[in-house]
């Protein structure tokens, strides 16, 4: 019998090597995959269903594209002083939107029927919060935590002052009734967005809390309030809550929308902050304890901080349909920001087929400035977040 | 060294007495009796599910217990709170995911509990902080967060927080269990080191050698209970249950 023998594989009578002896030479990459031409290729037309897909949204933005850019640009008026100059007429037939009335209303859509003398004190106030707000979510600017404390205390109370009016310092008091528009608005959802994040962070805490009494009223609470529209609320605040109290504490309707505003969204924070609660590990909390750290030391100096980080993109989310929700209310007769423009294009003086679209594009606008913004340094509170995973 | 040398010592640095915690219906922790003389250092092993590492986080009160006593330096165990944090204050402890704080540097790490915990200055606790991390061989990391340093760095940060506090007695558990094979040893070294400075220890581990090398007592857990306890040559050579010849068979190839 023959053993078998080992030779070595063999293709033409020449030996085959299993290792390179010289380096390959460098192969450029085929051309369909880099460049703008491959880009196009591979995103937009790499199947049929993909190019329909495009083809498609390609012919809607030409259908709405256009029109609005005419709208809002090219036909639009944009000087005059009442509604003569934005009526359509034979050299005019197509009449675009009519900025002038904005202009000429933008004072009430800003202060409402604040006294226009005292102006000068929403003013302040609209700095003062725009200050603290850039000091709060610039994440490295200096001293933050003095920075949390002129946003949560000193704040608050100067805003009073300046709305209000505070005698004893010389400014007069200014009723509610007559505050109105951006400033309503701006008050409404900062008090909401001041007080919920504190009032959240309890509830949230009372909700996990090992003393059932407590746990119990938390959940009642948030359970409550986030089964019921914000709309249902803010009509128990100002319908209601006056039957309840005595006659000679009847607080007004702004305080009580206000009451509302920040009792409901404290609800939504209390489930946002619960989620980050969750995601600590509980060996955090063990190791804190074993050190010696009291229940409320860990809290604030291990537990709170983490939680509240990794749910910053939920708070902001909070706040967006938080500043949204303030819209509603001009329900209970409070005059927000689209309240105002709701009554400034009633206005005769404005009187034109396109006033209506005009305001009501304008309050679109502003509510997406304010909305995309929270939403940019949200996702950019998370890029960040993303990175420092690995610090 | 013999167990004779702690009989004289006037306190245990821990003392249990009939020691018993359940788990809903589970016994976990049945009739634990032990002993732990001052610079005593004691192994604890056992299969696991054994009960070991409840035993440790009873002492520091980590978990309730509902029957014995347990006092740590003297002091009663109860349902007080200051009286635990008290004893916390007291006992250290390294765990086996190291539980380090992320959101805080090494040397924060480090420094908190004798800020916040003892009232020491600021200044002088990130001295301390220092010294330590000097003694656990990494004080050039001191400004780097947990997440950029190696298991085995982590696990010598947790042992020097927990030394921040000056602690009478420190507890291990499984130290070097979530360690790369390669990092096991300097973790080891930190706690033989640890041991020859007379640091009273409880050990819950695998490392035999370690135990071998450092502990004057072994005790042996299953399914709750204390099987067995010896000094490590008769523990290893002449054990006395079938439970420890199964468990030492296992466990050493």
């Amino acid at each position: 019998m023959d053993a078998p023998t080992i030779t070595a594989p063999t293709t033409k009578g020449t030996a085959l090597a299993y290792v390179r002896t010289a380096p390959a030479a460098a192969v450029s990459p085929p051309l369909a995959t880099v460049g703008a031409l491959a880009w196009f290729k591979g995103r937009l037309f790499s199947s049929v269903g993909s190019t329909l897909m495009t083809i498609s949204i390609v012919l809607l933005l030409f259908w709405c594209v256009p029109p609005l850019i005419d709208f809002l640009i090219v036909d639009a008026t944009w000087t005059g002083f009442d509604r003569e100059a934005c009526l359509p007429s034979l050299a005019r037939p197509e009449v675009g939107a009519c900025w002038p009335f904005i202009g000429d209303r933008l004072a009430y859509i800003t202060y409402g029927s604040y006294p226009v003398a005292l102006r000068w004190r929403v003013d302040l106030f609209f700095a003062m919060l725009t200050f603290g707000t850039a000091w709060l979510l610039w994440l490295d600017a200096p001293r933050r935590d003095i920075g949390a404390i002129y946003f949560f205390v000193v704040l608050p109370v100067a805003s009073f002052a300046l709305l209000h009016g505070f005698p004893p310092l010389g400014l007069a008091t200014v009723d509610t009734a007559f505050w109105g528009g951006m400033t309503v608005t701006i008050v409404v959802a900062a008090v909401g967005i001041v007080a919920s994040l504190p009032i959240g962070i309890v509830l949230a805490l009372g909700r996990r809390s090992e003393m059932p009494a407590v746990r119990l009223l938390s959940t009642l609470f948030i359970e409550i309030v986030r089964g019921v529209p914000l709309i249902t609320v803010l009509f128990m605040a100002s319908v209601m809550l006056p039957l309840f109290l005595p006659e000679t504490w009847s607080p007004d309707k702004l305080m009580r929308a206000l009451v509302g505003v920040a009792l409901f969204s404290s609800a939504y924070m209390a489930e946002v902050v619960r989620a980050g609660l969750q995601s600590i590990p509980r060996g955090q909390y063990d190791a804190a304890h074993a050190l010696g750290l009291s229940y409320w030391q860990t809290l604030r100096l291990i537990i709170l901080p983490q939680a509240l980080t990794v749910t910053i993109p939920n708070i902001v989310n909070s706040y967006i349909a938080l500043f949204k929700d303030t819209t509603l209310v001009f329900f209970v007769g409070i005059f927000d920001f689209l309240k105002t423009i709701e009554a400034a294009r009633a206005d005769p003086k404005w009187s034109t087929p396109v006033t209506s679209a005009t305001g009501y594009i304008f309050a679109a606008l502003v509510y997406f400035v304010f909305c995309y913004a929270m939403s940019r340094y949200a996702s950019r509170i998370e890029k960040r977040l993303a990175a420092g995973e690995n610090r | 060294m013999s167990m004779s040398a702690f009989a004289a010592t006037d306190t245990p640095a821990v003392e249990i007495i009939g020691l018993h915690k359940w788990f809903g219906a589970f016994h976990v922790l049945s009739d634990i009796n032990l002993k732990v003389g001052r610079g005593e250092r004691i192994v604890i092993c056992g299969p696991s599910g054994s009960g070991k590492s409840t035993l440790l986080r009873c002492i520091n009160r980590l978990e309730d217990f509902q029957r014995g006593e347990i006092a740590v330096d003297g002091k009663q165990l109860t349902q007080d709170i200051r009286r635990i944090d008290a004893v916390r204050r007291e006992v250290g402890m390294v765990f086996q995911q190291f539980n380090l704080f992320p959101h805080l540097t090494v040397l924060e790490n480090c420094a908190l509990a004798p800020i916040q915990v003892r009232g020491m200055p600021k200044k002088e606790a990130e001295q301390r902080a220092m010294l330590f991390l000097e003694r656990v061989k990494i004080p050039e990391q001191a400004a780097k967060y947990p997440n950029q340093l190696s298991g085995g760095q982590q696990q010598r940060v947790a042992i020097a927080r927990a030394l921040c506090m000056s602690p009478k007695l420190m507890m291990f558990d499984e130290p070097t269990s979530a360690l790369d094979p390669e990092m096991v040893k300097e973790v080891l070294d930190t706690m033989v080191a640890l041991a020859l400075d007379g640091m009273t220890m409880l050990v819950v581990t695998h490392e035999m050698t370690f135990a071998r090398q450092v502990a004057n007592r072994i005790v042996f857990m299953d399914a709750g209970e204390i099987i067995e306890i010896n000094a490590p040559v008769p523990f290893f050579a002449n054990p006395q249950h079938e439970r420890t010849k199964l468990f030492l068979s296992q466990i050493l190839h």
